[in-house]
């Protein structure tokens, strides 16, 4: 067997746990993402000033800055000043979600102001609470409709988390790179790292494809079929 | 003001509203006895949608006060407001179902979550009320998936099974293609002859002149004439009412 096929079917096992890994991270961070975004959504459309103003601070921030200047600042500076001792692993999934949740707050928010203001009126004109109304009649609602944006963030988010090896997590990229540097099989190694990146991409998009299919608000679509 | 059908069940009294600096209501008031309905013309941009909705405060007064059946409402007190918003029903224009909800489900939920009444008893009461307004075989079905006419029949249900004391409608037929009109005309009918108080905004010449205790014509955020149908539509009476709604009837032909 030629050389760059054996290094490749020996090294799998090994980069296979730095898949398992890289999914924690990407899934943890989405989650994160997830709760901080429909937080930050709700407070910028239904929040006073002092909230809308503190939450556009902080997109601006995560929006602004390197995801690779954040995982530096974080794990060497934040962490390190502070006393915190995380793993690498933790460092990297907090910074992507942070991240994300930045983005996935400005996906949401405008998924909230596709909805006609009549959904919220409705819903107090029956008596309910605001937090009530946002929680029974608008987030089901945008986050049915935000299912195609947050599954392209989850794809730049994926890729996003092979920054993680810089801090040395041990995940996907920074796996391959161990192996090739000691076996000199880039080619083979680094194609075999991008095949899984791109599986994973595939498989979590379609995922979300069929969620978005399952969710579907029978006689609701843009494409007008009934 | 009443026209003296026992005590006002509904009081709102001068109530104003600007928006930036245009001011959509000068002090309007009205009082309203239980079982009495109360119709407001006027042309688009008088006050009428606006005046509907400061009366369950979906938009809230700058000044003026409300009460319900004897109890003053705190416009400055969002407790006051849901609660007086659970005993005053809102009928919209363009409907307002919840969209991710099935018909059932779109009335089901204030009163599981407003009411606090358990999903089997709420789905029971659900599914009387969708009988009432003709729906009992629709229960099932999205917004999406009814007509209009249909849509405005669940957003009565779904106001009408919250038990209000008063209904307030916002021109209820006036989204509606015109061959639609017809069932919801009936159901509001219907619901006139069983007693219900309400307050509507519409210029469906048949619902002005059979249902309407007085007509209240409002211009420019005033009222600037109310009375009887009687009397404000008799021939020969050079009232505005009778006026506007004469050019309703040519739009119409006759009578629509």
């Amino acid at each position: 067997m030629p050389e760059p096929i054996s290094v490749v079917i020996e090294a799998f096992p090994y980069l296979l746990q730095g898949t398992f890994l890289t999914a924690g991270i990407v899934g943890a961070a989405m989650a994160l993402g997830l709760i901080l975004g429909v937080f930050m959504a709700v407070g910028l459309v239904y929040g006073n000033k002092v909230v809308r103003f503190l939450i556009t601070l902080y997109l601006w921030l995560f929006r602004g800055v390197p995801v690779v200047v954040l995982l530096f600042l974080f794990y060497f500076g934040l962490f390190n000043y502070f006393n915190i001792n995380v793993s690498a692993f933790t460092a990297v999934t907090i910074v992507l979600g942070l991240t994300t949740g930045a983005y996935q707050a400005n996906i949401f928010r405008g998924a909230m102001l596709s909805l006609p203001r009549g959904q919220f009126k409705a819903a107090s004109g029956l008596g309910m609470t605001d937090l009530q109304a946002i929680k029974s009649i608008i987030l089901p609602q945008i986050l049915r409709i935000s299912i195609p944006a947050w599954s392209n963030e989850y794809s730049i988010i994926l890729k996003d988390s092979a920054l993680a090896f810089v801090i040395g997590a041990p995940e996907i990229m920074a796996r391959t790179q161990f192996v090739a540097s000691r076996t000199y099989q880039h080619l083979s190694l680094y194609i075999t790292a991008g095949i899984i990146y791109f599986v994973l991409t595939w498989a979590g998009v379609m995922a979300l494809r069929k969620l978005e299919k399952h969710v579907r608000i029978p006689g609701y679509s843009a494409n007008g079929n009934q | 003001m009443s026209t003296g059908k026992g005590n006002p069940i509904l009081r709102a009294s001068n109530i104003t509203k600007t928006f930036g600096n245009n001011t959509i209501l000068h002090g309007v008031s009205v009082e309203l006895a239980k079982g009495e309905i109360k119709i407001l013309i006027g042309s688009s941009g008088g006050g009428k949608s606006t005046l509907l909705q400061c009366i369950n405060c979906l938009v809230v007064p700058d000044s003026g006060e409300i009460e319900v059946d004897g109890m003053v409402i705190d416009i400055t007190k969002k407790k006051d407001l849901y609660r007086l918003r659970q005993q005053v029903g809102m009928i919209f224009q363009d409907f307002n179902l919840f969209d991710h909800l099935t018909a059932i489900d779109n009335i089901t939920i204030a009163l599981r979550k407003v009411k606090k009444i358990s999903r089997e008893q709420a789905t029971q009461r659900a599914r009387q009320e969708l009988e009432q307004v003709g729906l009992g075989d629709k229960q099932h079905l999205y917004p999406a998936q009814l007509s209009g006419g249909q849509k405005q029949r669940v957003a009565i249900a779904r106001a009408l099974a919250m038990d209000p004391k008063i209904l307030l409608l916002d021109e209820p037929t006036s989204a509606l293609d015109p061959t639609l009109v017809g069932e919801v005309i009936s159901v509001i009918k219907r619901l006139a002859a069983k007693g219900m108080t309400m307050i509507m905004a519409t210029h469906q010449m048949s619902l002005i002149s059979t249902l309407a205790d007085e007509i209240l014509f409002m211009e420019n955020g005033r009222i600037v004439e109310q009375g009887t149908p009687s009397v404000l539509l008799a021939k020969g009476n050079k009232s505005r009412t009778r006026g506007f709604c004469d050019s309703l009837n040519d739009l119409v032909g006759e009578e629509g």
